[in-house]
């Protein structure tokens, strides 16, 4: 086959994202291959080279992709909401999908001791970015691990806790999945309905089967407890068991205290192991301690239980993925050769964790003032949300909006699990440029005094002209 | 409202019936898993008390007085970011500005296929992540695929292909007795392995080798490539790094592009950038079109979001901040050809030293191989030596960090390393 040097490629594709050009892409990709060709004989002129080249196995070479086949994937259902939301361009557009905390006006907030830890940071010259050991920062794992369990937890004082940074409550979870599933004897997780939608992903492409216990009441917008204990009940001893160490994500319905307790007898009693998602430590009431009751709780009976905790929100460093998994154990010397074989997934995985997150929330909880003005602002946040809450209910409740809305106040942390069905959800979206995940679960965090009454008359709207 | 009842629990905990059988632990069968064979090196390193010690294992560049360097683009930029508006989350694809940033370094400040939006690309957790999130991908969408890896090569990239389950061959590279690249071994490797297969390569600067192939070689493995439809895979961790010039240090790269293939990159900021710890990267996949380059790109994010949802973003700043600057870009480029020259320069110095030793060894290939790193030829019997006898911390299997040789100590390094081979 000859190769054609003039005449553009009848097939050729139109390129219309570069409009400067007035070559095709497969011209240029022919273009290209004649360029080889000829270099590779400079002896000749390109007069003789019709007459010279001879067919070749890789003449009018042009790589079919051996991806081809790949279809499109669909859009993420949490992030793809804020995907959209940027898309539309109504003045009175409402972004309560993804899980990020704003200000009254709006705003992504960074933390003011936030500001002042990354300014020490940079400014500290000596200070070094190598690569941090495969389970990261120590300082940040120590830190991090009498965060969740306690200062005084004897766990802590017994170096039964390995404790590993890892990317955010994602990352914390992949890697004590992973984990789980090379060397844990059931490879079964069961997870509550509903439950953060990439839960079961994560557990699932980590190596665990998945399933499920009752946990959200739709009738009551509380907890099935009955349901609940019934499940865990009768799941296989040894079951690993994911839960929400509070403000449960997506319905802000969390057990009470004496709940917890039946809960951790119950599990104890089965030998389920526990493996908590920690995402809102201090967001949920305010309180950091408050907020760790129930893991501290299963962590006091002396038995063994993984956490994954998160940054994002409780310090706003969302985008720096800045979590850590802590693994409890019965032994120091079980603690460390369990520390030994995460490392072993974390290595082919991404080798070492990022240092930037890590060393600001590392400096913060070091710093006894910079602690204390971490707990205000975190306060401040929890604060806002609180009244957010409140106002939401006062307001539909002034409306008349029919129903019982009590569950904004009960619900508690970033989310409230309105009750609204995907039908609902579709029409505040398509009429009043609310955005929101279809379950109809709405971020507080997203809403203002300014947007309240907004909001208030897009779900009166739906509640009374949608079925 | 989980405040309430404190007292209560606490009674209902010492009074509750608590079975002997979860207080079993679950863990009793976890084996102790053996330590990384590289960053193990540095930790018995800072372990070690002598005063003489010396590493030349991990590879970090470290200056001629033996520290870490931070670049002064990296520490403008980090200047500009502190303060930055907000700490969101990254779409799952991380920073458009710096894919598309790191993809003109790679393909071209010009490239045709950046122009026709034919790449699909996601900032990465540095070249590991790249890494997996390719072999992830290998294994979701050509599950019946393998992949050949060069001997020797980085020892993660073994652990990586495996963790994805994708199934392992390999192909000759290194030919021990010249300390150079075994040509003919690898061309055969290339021509009989079975059409499509896919191939790991070392873009530049091998490592652990420093043997690059000549780019008439590379030109040769891209033909044969062809001829057997195979699929590329470049890992791309030192450009800049080799011979001080990023253009240069693609060549590889840009010899397969203009061949036609349709290739994969794996490539890393920690060395060039010396931005180990922040772990950037990017991972990128030339597609025959726009609509296949959208498909692929929404595949490797759903790979993504269940490993860590989003990239970090502060790393990504800073290169976007770099490589978007024109002038913190000149700063960058010169700075990589400091770093690249006073590596050649130690290659030099310490082959001087050796040569003036008394070996009766060749040590040519200490200047001859490319990159961070020297393969000595060394037994692991010999490190052994060098490390007890001598306080100097390697790989066992001879690689010597050239960025941790010194002025300082390429005399005693040299000397040492005389005295464990005069008896090979």
């Amino acid at each position: 086959m000859r190769p054609q040097l003039t005449s553009p490629d009848a097939h050729s594709i139109a390129s219309p994202s570069s409009p400067s050009s007035a070559i095709s892409a497969s011209d240029r990709r022919l273009n290209a291959l004649v360029r080889h060709l000829v270099d590779a004989s400079p002896a000749m002129d390109s007069q003789n080279l019709k007459d010279t080249v001879s067919a070749s196995p890789t003449s009018g070479f042009h790589a079919d992709s051996v991806f081809a086949h790949v279809v499109r994937a669909p859009e993420d259902p949490i992030l793809g909401v804020t995907v959209a939301y940027n898309k539309d361009p109504s003045p009175v557009k409402l972004n309560l999908g993804v899980g990020a905390y704003r200000t009254e006006e709006g705003k992504p907030l960074v933390l003011n001791v936030v500001r002042r830890a990354e300014q020490q940071i940079v400014n500290d010259r000596a200070r070094v970015k190598e690569y941090l050991p495969i389970v990261g920062l120590a300082d940040f794992n120590k830190l991090s691990a009498k965060l969740i369990l306690g200062a005084d937890s004897p766990a802590i004082q017994e170096n039964r806790v390995t404790t590993v940074e890892c990317l955010s409550g994602t990352g914390s979870l992949r890697v004590g999945g992973e984990f789980l599933a090379r060397h844990y004897h059931q490879r079964t997780i069961y997870i509550p309905q509903p439950t953060w939608g990439n839960h079961p992903k994560v557990f699932t492409i980590a190596g665990l089967s998945v399933k499920t216990y009752r946990y959200y009441d739709p009738a009551t917008r509380g907890l099935n407890f009955q349901g609940l204990l019934e499940d865990l009940g009768s799941a296989p001893s040894g079951a690993i068991v994911l839960l929400h160490a509070c403000a449960h994500n997506p319905t802000g319905v969390d057990p009470t205290v004496q709940q917890w307790e039946q809960i951790r007898q119950l599990m104890r009693s089965k030998a389920l192991l526990p493996f908590f998602d920690s995402a809102y430590q201090g967001f949920a009431s305010g309180s950091l301690d408050a907020d760790a009751q129930s893991v501290r709780m299963f962590v006091a009976d002396g038995g063994e239980c993984l956490v994954a905790q998160s940054y994002a929100k409780n310090m706003g460093l969302y985008g720096e993925r800045v979590g850590a998994l802590s693994i409890v154990c019965k032994t120091a010397d079980i603690a460390s050769r369990v520390e030994s074989q995460v490392k072993l997934v974390v290595r082919p995985m991404y080798s070492n964790p990022p240092i930037h997150g890590a060393s600001i929330v590392a400096t913060i909880l070091k710093d006894r003032d910079m602690y204390n003005e971490w707990t205000i602002e975190l306060k401040a946040m929890a604060d806002r949300i609180i009244s957010m809450r409140h106002q939401l209910f006062d307001a539909l409740r002034a409306k008349g909006t029919p129903g019982d809305w009590s569950h904004i106040i009960k619900q508690i942390g970033m989310f409230t699990f309105t009750g609204l069905n995907s039908e609902q959800v579709a029409f505040m979206t398509r009429e009043y440029h609310i955005y929101m995940t279809s379950d109809g679960r709405i971020s507080m965090a997203g809403l203002s005094t300014r947007t309240i009454p907004h909001l208030t008359d897009a779900i009166h709207a739906a509640v009374t002209g949608v079925v | 409202m989980a405040f309430r009842g404190m007292a209560s629990w606490r009674v209902a905990r010492r009074s509750s019936g608590l079975g002997a059988r979860w207080m079993s632990t679950w863990w009793r069968s976890v084996e102790p898993a053996p330590k990384d064979p590289i960053l193990g090196v540095t930790e018995a390193f800072l372990a070690d008390p002598s005063p003489s010690k010396v590493n030349v294992g991990v590879g970090a560049y470290r200056d001629d007085n033996g520290k870490p360097v931070v670049l002064e683009c990296v520490r403008e930029a980090e200047r500009r970011i502190a303060g930055k508006l907000n700490m969101e989350y990254l779409p799952m694809g991380g920073s458009g500005n710096m894919v598309e940033e790191t993809l003109k370094l790679a393909y071209g400040e010009d490239s045709e296929f950046i122009k026709d939006k034919r790449i699909a690309a996601v900032q990465s957790l540095s070249g590991t992540g790249a890494c997996r999130l390719f072999a992830d991908f290998q294994k979701r969408f050509r599950p019946d695929s393998q992949i050949y890896i060069p001997v020797p090569t980085w020892a993660n990239h073994h652990n990586i292909w495996r963790d994805a389950q994708v199934p392992q061959r390999t192909f000759h590279y290194y030919h021990p007795e010249s300390r150079g690249l075994d040509f003919a071994a690898l061309m055969d490797d290339i021509k009989s392995a079975p059409s499509g297969s896919f191939f790991l390569l070392h873009a530049c600067a091998h490592n652990p080798t420093g043997v690059d192939p000549s780019e008439e070689q590379w030109r040769e493995m891209s033909f044969q490539f062809k001829a057997k439809g195979h699929f590329a895979f470049f890992d791309m961790a030192y450009q800049g790094f080799a011979s001080g010039d990023p253009e240069r240090d693609a060549k590889s790269i840009r010899i397969f592009l203009d061949d036609g293939h349709l290739i994969g990159i794996a490539q890393s900021y920690a060395k060039n950038m010396g931005l180990y710890g922040q772990r950037v990267g990017c991972l990128s996949v030339l597609c025959e079109d726009e609509k296949q380059a959208v498909a692929v790109k929404s595949q490797l994010q759903q790979l993504a979001r269940p490993m860590y949802s989003n990239p970090p973003v502060h790393g990504a700043l800073v290169v976007s901040t770099i490589l978007g600057d024109p002038q913190l870009k000149k700063l960058w480029l010169k700075e990589v050809k400091v770093m690249a020259d006073r590596i050649i320069g130690m290659r030099t110095t310490l082959r001087e030293n050796l040569e003036n030793s008394g070996s009766a060894l060749s040590w040519e290939h200490v200047t001859k191989q490319i990159g961070m790193f020297c393969y000595s030829g060394m037994t692991p019997e010999q490190v052994d030596r060098l490390t007890n006898e001598f306080h100097i911390y390697m790989t066992r299997n001879g690689r010597i960090s050239m960025a941790g040789v010194t002025t300082g100590n390429v005399g005693y390094l040299a000397n040492a390393i005389h005295e464990v081979t005069k008896s090979a």
